[in-house]
C-alpha cells in the first residue's frame, strides 16, 4: 500500500541533489592521526635545512671534535727554548732524553718564546742562564704547563746525570671506551635529542600557529589529542634515526664500543625525546610569533648546553652547583646514556635519572596542555 | 532541525576594550548564500569565526542547526567547511596531500579526485602548495573546506586579491555547492560579488548590522533605483544640497568630490526639473550622467563613507 512518507519533491529540489555517485569513503578512528604523522614526516623530508641540522650537524660535530682530540696525544708537550747561552746544548740534551718522542722543542728569541707561551702555543719556556742553571716559565693554572715543567725538568736532570733510584714502568691506556670521543658521542646524542625536541616541536608548533594553520585544523573535526600525539610520535621516529646514526657513526669511524644493549639505548632515547618534546611543547604553548619562541627556546637550552656535560664533565663546576646540575633533564639523559652505552649499565640502575626525565616531561606536558593556545 | 546558522545578540570585546562585534543577530536559512558586507575592521572576520566555533564570543548565542557549540562540537564540525581569511597551508605538501590530510579528519569525506576536479585543481594535484598562484591557493583553501562534504560553507573573503576570472571561478564553485543544497556564509568587501552571488546580505559596520535584505531590496529601500550625478560650474555659493533635495523624485543627496549625486526613483521626472533649476541659478552644467544604484550607494548613504578606499 503506497503511503506518503516523503513530501513530493519539486523539480527545483531535485535539481539540488546531484549527490556524487562515487562511494563515499569512511575514515576510521586513527585515519586522521596517521595522516598527520605522515605529512609531518613528509614535510621534514622535504626541508633540507632541517635534515642537515637534525642529522648532519651532530655527525659533523662529533667528527670534528673526535679528530681534533684524537690526533693530539694528550702527553706531548711543546716547549720554547730561549736562544743564546746554552740553547743548542739544551736542545741536544732534550733530544737525547728518554722522553724525546713526546717533547716538541724549538729555539726562539726570548720575546717570541714568551709571546708564543702566552698564546698557548707552548706549554713551557725554558731559559738557559749564563751560570748553567735554568729558569722555567710556566702557568700553574694550565695543567699541560704544569706537566710540561715536570717532564722537561726530569729530562734535563737525567741528561745532566741524575740517576733514577726507583725502577718504574708505564703502560699507556687509550683503549676505545675511555677516550674523549667515547665521552663525547653519548653527550652529542643527548644534546641532539634536546635540540630536535625543542626546535622540532616548539618551533614548528608556533610556526603553525602563526600561519593560522592550527586554527584551521581545530575548525575541522580533527581530534586535538591526535594532533599532539602525531607531533610526539614524529619525534620518536626521528629519535630512532638520530640515535642510530650517531651510534653507528661512532662505532664505525671511532670504533666506539657499545657496552649496553641497543634496546636500553632506544628506551632511553625515547624517554629523552618525549621529555624534551614536553619541554618544547610547554615552551611553545602560548607564543604567537616564531621570533619570540626562538628566544625562549635558546633561553631554556642555554643552561643545559653549558652545565649538562655535553662536551666536558660537569664535575668541573663547583660542588655547590652539582645538585642543580643533576636535576637538569639533559644531565640526567647524558649520564644515563653514558652509563648505558659505555658501562653497560641496566635501565633499572638508571631509575633515578629516568625519574628526573619523566618528571620534566610529564609536568611540562600537563602544564602545556593546560595553557595551550590553538589560535 | 533549526536553521543552519542562527545567532542572537553576539558581542565580542578583545582585550576588554576593543569592541569588534556589538550585538549582532542573524538567521540564515538552508540553501541560502548569505553575505556579510562591510569595510575593513567592521567585525566580519570576528563574527564569522565565532559562528565557526573557533573564537569564543564575549556574550550572545550561536546555534548551528539548532545546536550550540558546547553541545557536541565534533559533530558540528563534521557539518561545516571553512576557509579562514588568512591561512598559510604547508608549502612543501602537494595539493593532493593537503586535501587528503583534511579529508582524513572527517568521518565520510568526498573522494579527493572529485574535489580536485570540481575546483579545477586536477592539473596541479602534484604541485607543491608553495608553487601555486594566488587564485589556485584560494581554490585549494576552498577545496579543504569542501572535502568533508559539509552542509554549511563559511568563506572569509574568498576572492580578495584575485583577478576577475579567478573570482568568477570561485563564484561558480559557491553556486555549485548551493545547488546541491548547501548553505553558504561569506564575507566580502566587493560590491559586485555581494550583489551577484548572495541571496541575502547584511551590511556590517562598527560591529553591528546596519542593513539587511536581498541586494535588490536593499538598493530599493536605501538607495533609490537610479543615481544622477552631475557637476556645475559657476558660483554655487548660497546653494546648499537642499536645493537638489527639493527636486521631484529625489530620495537623497550627497557630494561626491566636486560632483553632486542624487538618488532618485524616477529620473524622467527629476532630470527636467534639475535642468530647469540649474538654468534658473545661472549655472552651467558641466557633466551629467545617470546609472543604476548599487550597493556602494547604499553603503555610502548609510555611513557617509565608501566601502573600499581604492
Ligand atoms: N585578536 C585580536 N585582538 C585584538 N583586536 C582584534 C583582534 N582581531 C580583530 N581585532 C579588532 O577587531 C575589529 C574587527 O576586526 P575583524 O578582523 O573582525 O574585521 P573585518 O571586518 O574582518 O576586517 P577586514 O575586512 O579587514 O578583514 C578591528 O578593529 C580589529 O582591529
Ligand atoms: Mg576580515
Amino acid at each position: 500500500m503506497p503511503t506518503e512518507t516523503t513530501t513530493p519533491q519539486t523539480p527545483e529540489v531535485q535539481d539540488r541533489a546531484p549527490v556524487p555517485a562515487a562511494p563515499a569513503r569512511v575514515n576510521g578512528r586513527w585515519t586522521g592521526y596517521r595522516q598527520l604523522l605522515w605529512v609531518r614526516l613528509l614535510e621534514l623530508k622535504r626541508e633540507p635545512e632541517i635534515v642537515f641540522w637534525v642529522f648532519g650537524f651532530p655527525l659533523l660535530l662529533s667528527l670534528g671534535l673526535g679528530i681534533a682530540f684524537r690526533n693530539k696525544p694528550v702527553d706531548t708537550t711543546s716547549v720554547a727554548v730561549v736562544a743564546g747561552n746554552d740553547a743548542a746544548k739544551t736542545m741536544t740534551m732534550l733530544r737525547g732524553s728518554s722522553g724525546h718522542s713526546v717533547i716538541h722543542a724549538a729555539v726562539l728569541e726570548r720575546e717570541a718564546a714568551l709571546k708564543g707561551f702566552h698564546f698557548g702555543k707552548f706549554d713551557l719556556v725554558v731559559e738557559p742562564n749564563a751560570d748553567g742553571s735554568y729558569t722555567y716559565y710556566y702557568d700553574p693554572a694550565r695543567p699541560e704547563s704544569v706537566l710540561s715543567r715536570a717532564e722537561i725538568d726530569a729530562a734535563l736532570q737525567a741528561a745532566a746525570g741524575r740517576k733514577d733510584i726507583l725502577a718504574t714502568s708505564t703502560q699507556a691506556s687509550s683503549e676505545p671506551g675511555s677516550r674523549y670521543i667515547d665521552f663525547l658521542i653519548p653527550g652529542l646524542i643527548g644534546m641532539s635529542l634536546m635540540n630536535s625536541g625543542m626546535w622540532g616541536i616548539g618551533f614548528s608548533l608556533v610556526d603553525m600557529r602563526q600561519r593560522k594553520l592550527m586554527k584551521r585544523f581545530v575548525a575541522t573535526p580533527m581530534r586535538r589529542s591526535d594532533f599532539l600525539l602525531a607531533v610526539m610520535s614524529s619525534r620518536l621516529v626521528l629519535m630512532v634515526i638520530e640515535v642510530g646514526l650517531l651510534l653507528v657513526f661512532g662505532m664505525l669511524v671511532f670504533h666506539m664500543p657499545v657496552a649496553g644493549s641497543i634496546m636500553s639505548v632506544v628506551v632511553l632515547g625515547s624517554i629523552g625525546a618525549v621529555a624534551f618534546g614536553g619541554v618544547g611543547l610547554l615552551t611553545a604553548c602560548r607564543a604567537q610569533k616564531v621570533e619570540s619562541v626562538s628566544g625562549l627556546i635558546n633561553l631554556v637550552m642555554m643552561p643545559m648546553w653549558i652545565f649538562s656535560g655535553v662536551f666536558f664533565p660537569y664535575e668541573h663546576f663547583p660542588t655547590m652547583a652539582q645538585p642543580f646540575i643533576k636535576v637538569l633533564p639533559l644531565t640526567a639523559l647524558n649520564d644515563a646514556l653514558r652509563a648505558t652505552i659505555l658501562e653497560g649499565a641496566s635501565l633499572a640502575s638508571q631509575s633515578g635519572r629516568l625519574l628526573v626525565l619523566v618528571l620534566w616531561g610529564g609536568l611540562s606536558f600537563l602544564l602545556a596542555l593546560r595553557w595551550f593556545r590553538w589560535t | 532541525m533549526g536553521s543552519p546558522i542562527e545567532c542572537t545578540n553576539l558581542r565580542k570585546t578583545y582585550d576588554g576594550k576593543i569592541e569588534a562585534v556589538r550585538g549582532l543577530s542573524l538567521r540564515i536559512e538552508a540553501g541560502e548564500c548569505f553575505g556579510l558586507l562591510g569595510p575593513n575592521g567592521a567585525g566580519k572576520t570576528t563574527t564569522i569565526e565565532i559562528l565557526e566555533g573557533v573564537l569564543a564570543a564575549t556574550s550572545g548565542e550561536v546555534r548551528i542547526f539548532g545546536h550550540s557549540w558546547d553541545e557536541n562540537p565534533r559533530q558540528l564540525r563534521e557539518w561545516i567547511g571553512i576557509s579562514l581569511q588568512e591561512t598559510r597551508l604547508s608549502e612543501k605538501l602537494s595539493v593532493r596531500e593537503t586535501i587528503e590530510l583534511f579529508a582524513s579528519f572527517y568521518r565520510e569525506p568526498r573522494p579527493t579526485a572529485h574535489v580536485l576536479e570540481e575546483l579545477q585543481l586536477t592539473e596541479k594535484a602534484d604541485s607543491w602548495v608553495g608553487k601555486l598562484s594566488g587564485g589556485q591557493k584560494q581554490r585549494l583553501a576552498v577545496a579543504t573546506a569542501l572535502v568533508g562534504n559539509p552542509r554549511i560553507l563559511f568563506l572569509d573573503e574568498p576572492t580578495t586579491g584575485l583577478d576577475p576570472q579567478s573570482r568568477r571561478q570561485l563564484w561558480d564553485i559557491v553556486r555549485a555547492f548551493q545547488k546541491k543544497g548547501g548553505t553558504v556564509l561569506l564575507t566580502t568587501h566587493y560590491m559586485d560579488e555581494a550583489e551577484r552571488l548572495c541571496d541575502r546580505l547584511a551590511i556590517v559596520d562598527h560591529g553591528v548590522i546596519i542593513a539587511e535584505g536581498t541586494p535588490p531590496d536593499l538598493i530599493d529601500r536605501l538607495g533609490g533605483h537610479h543615481v544622477v550625478e552631475f557637476e556645475t560650474s559657476g558660483s554655487q555659493n548660497g546653494y546648499g544640497l537642499d536645493v537638489w533635495q527639493k527636486l521631484p523624485g529625489v530620495e537623497s543627496v550627497r557630494h561626491e568630490d566636486s560632483a553632486v549625486c542624487l538618488n532618485v526613483r524616477e529620473p524622467h521626472l527629476t532630470i527636467p526639473a534639475l535642468l530647469a533649476a540649474v538654468n534658473q541659478q545661472g549655472q552651467q552644467l558641466e557633466h551629467l550622467s545617470t546609472r543604476q544604484a548599487s550597493l556602494e550607494d547604499v553603503f555610502v548613504n548609510l555611513t557617509g563613507r565608501h566601502l573600499r578606499e581604492d
